[in-house]
């Protein structure tokens, strides 16, 4: 694995919403294995950029590459396909399915063909590696009840759970850590660099919470007004003079 | 498999079926086919619409195309074994076509557009003589005979029309509990995050539009030899309405619903029947009631019912373990 081969290259993005420029020509570059953050104010763009990157809204300008390939106007469903997972910053569970049923949900489609999954086994084949899964995010106990029932940081967790079901190469977490408490937030960093570790999966994320992306992250690119005006490990991103005015500024 | 409380409760119901018919009337004979025929094609539209999240309020077209092909064939020489499956695929074409508006709009606008297509199938079959009989319809279609037995007599019609609807039940039964059946329903409660996921939701709705008109279709090449009389009145927007009433008023998305359901909206206004001019107006009465006081349908009721009895204890999951992460 050659660290300076990016996995995912991100040129000249750009998205306007009428009057509103959310994204203005960013580019950047993400690496093998690392933890990239995404931060920036409210309505920086950072959702929209990763809308733009993801296929669910067209970008006015810009190219992405993942492993070489251009993959911009590519379906969303088919950047699944090519290994690419996310989480929405909304909490995106199916409320009336089981955990369980989420989990399998989120892997059954990289599993045989159409009439496989018409004909073959009703869970896929997956329901030991559901159960895995489900295992390492500690919510065993809650296998069979709705998700919908569950507390907003556990939904989130599932949330999670169900980007990393289909073993893909890198994955975008939109705000993952948005409204969950306290007590959940440390257990939630842990499992997310302990699958960054133990699958050298690749992560984007997007967090507004300082002390999570700081400690969470290994390298970190700050948005404003839609354009990238810092970019730097934590420690140099703590002491850059652009991004304290950025924040306090507004 | 265990054998399970479920699979008793199903042998019974199976058990019922077969003697249900026993030892009454033509009449009552009837009722019982037509509701086993309706049965089907609510269960199609609960696939749609209950499983899949797609409104359509054209159910009853393709009980036309199904019915119209049938007969048509039928009356030509054709066995009602070759005639009703190019009736399906025909219904699959065409609710595939009817598919594609479900890409683009949703909700009001879609409900729209498929009762816009009723009225379509409506105006042909009506207005089309030379192929459809116009107003005059199609009659004298022959009931399937199969060598040892016939079905011209109308038990023996119960009979075949239970077989086609197990066979059918149990192919729906498949459907939703494979993957299918998953993705259908998170393509239901969530279509972005379900596209995100890997599924391809625009060939999912466009196979739930499909798979529901191939059971409407199912059901009317069945309404063809057992009415033996078919016209456009009999597949009009009003019977689309009252199928998606059997779906709602049973539970949509809920495997028995439809039966349920279909019982309801045709058994009850023939057991009000004694009311005379009123009711129609408590038959209505009573849906307004239940939708207003269970919104999940009967199949919701009985659910509400049994946790009552039951009075099922159990802790809420995320409490079993305190709330360690
Ligand atoms: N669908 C949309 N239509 C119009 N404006 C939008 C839309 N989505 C986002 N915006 C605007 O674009 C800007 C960036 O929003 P967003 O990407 O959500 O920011 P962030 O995720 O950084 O908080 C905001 O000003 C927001 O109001
Ligand atoms: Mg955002």
């Amino acid at each position: 694995m050659n660290a300076l081969t990016p996995v995912m290259s991100v040129r000249g993005i750009s998205k306007q919403f009428d009057a509103i420029k959310a994204v203005d020509d960013v580019s950047f570059d993400v690496y093998p294995g690392e933890i990239l953050g995404l931060i920036g104010p409210n309505g920086s763009g950072k959702s929209t950029l990763f809308n733009c990157i993801l296929g669910q809204l067209a970008a006015d300008r810009g190219t992405v590459e993942v492993g070489g390939q251009a993959v911009s106007n590519k379906r969303s469903c088919d950047l699944s396909k090519l290994g690419i997972g996310r989480t929405f910053q909304q909490l995106s569970v199916f409320p009336e399915m089981t955990v369980l049923d989420n989990i399998i949900v989120a892997g059954q489609e990289h599993e045989g063909t159409m009439i496989s999954r018409l004909f073959g086994a009703p869970d896929a084949g997956l329901t030991e590696q559901a159960e895995q899964m489900i295992a390492f995010f500690r919510l065993s106990h809650l296998r069979d009840e709705q998700a919908g029932s569950l507390s907003y940081g556990q939904q989130k967790l599932v949330d999670a759970a169900m980007a990393f079901m289909a073993g893909p190469n890198i994955v975008l977490l939109d705000e993952p850590a948005g409204g969950v408490n306290l007590t959940m937030l440390a257990g939630l960093k842990e499992r997310l660099i302990s699958y960054n570790r133990e699958h050298a999966t690749t992560f984007v994320v997007i967090e507004h919470n300082m002390e999570f992306v700081m400690s969470l992250c290994t390298r970190i690119i700050v948005l404003a007004e839609g354009a990238i005006i810092a970019e730097g490990t934590p420690d140099q991103i703590r002491s850059n003079q652009m991004v304290i005015d950025a924040y306090l500024g507004g | 498999m265990r054998f399970s409380l479920k699979h008793l409760l199903l042998l019974v119901g199976l058990g019922v079926l077969v003697v249900a018919p026993l030892g009454q009337g033509n009449y009552i004979v009837y009722m019982l086919c037509s509701w086993l025929i309706f049965s089907i094609a609510a269960m199609g539209l609960n696939l749609t619409l209950g499983y899949a999240g797609q409104i359509s309020l054209a159910q009853a077209s393709f009980m036309a195309i199904g019915a119209y092909t049938t007969a048509l064939l039928t009356l030509a020489g054709w066995h009602w074994v070759v005639a009703m499956p190019i009736g399906l695929v025909l219904c699959f074409v065409v609710g595939l076509a009817l598919g594609f508006p479900a890409l683009r709009v949703r909700g009001h606008f879609l409900a729209f557009v498929t009762l816009a297509f009723n009225t379509l199938v409506f105006l042909v079959a009506r207005n089309e003589d030379w192929l459809t009989g116009g107003t005059y319809g199609k009659f004298g279609m022959p009931r399937p005979d199969f060598g040892i037995v016939s079905t011209d007599s109308q038990l023996n019609f119960y009979y075949f029309t239970l077989i086609v609807f197990v066979i059918a039940a149990a192919l729906m039964w498949g459907i939703v509990r494979s993957p299918w059946g998953r993705a259908f329903r998170a393509l239901r409660e969530n279509p972005i995050r379900a596209e995100s996921l890997g599924i391809d939701t625009r060939r999912l709705t466009l196979l739930a539009f499909a798979i529901g008109s191939v059971y409407g279709g199912l059901a009317g090449s069945l309404v063809s030899p057992l009415v033996q009389f078919i016209e456009p009145g009999s597949f009009a927007v009003i019977h689309s309405l009252r199928i998606l009433l059997m779906v709602v008023v049973g539970g949509a998305g809920f495997f028995y619903g439809p039966m349920l359901g279909a019982a309801v909206v045709i058994l009850l206004p023939e057991v009000l029947r004694f009311t005379e001019g009123y009711y129609l107006i408590l038959y209505a009465t009573l849906v307004i009631v239940l939708m207003v006081f269970c919104p999940s349908g009967l199949i919701g009721v009985g659910s509400r019912i049994r946790d009552k009895l039951w009075s099922r204890t159990r802790d809420r999951g995320d409490l079993k373990q305190g709330a360690q992460l």
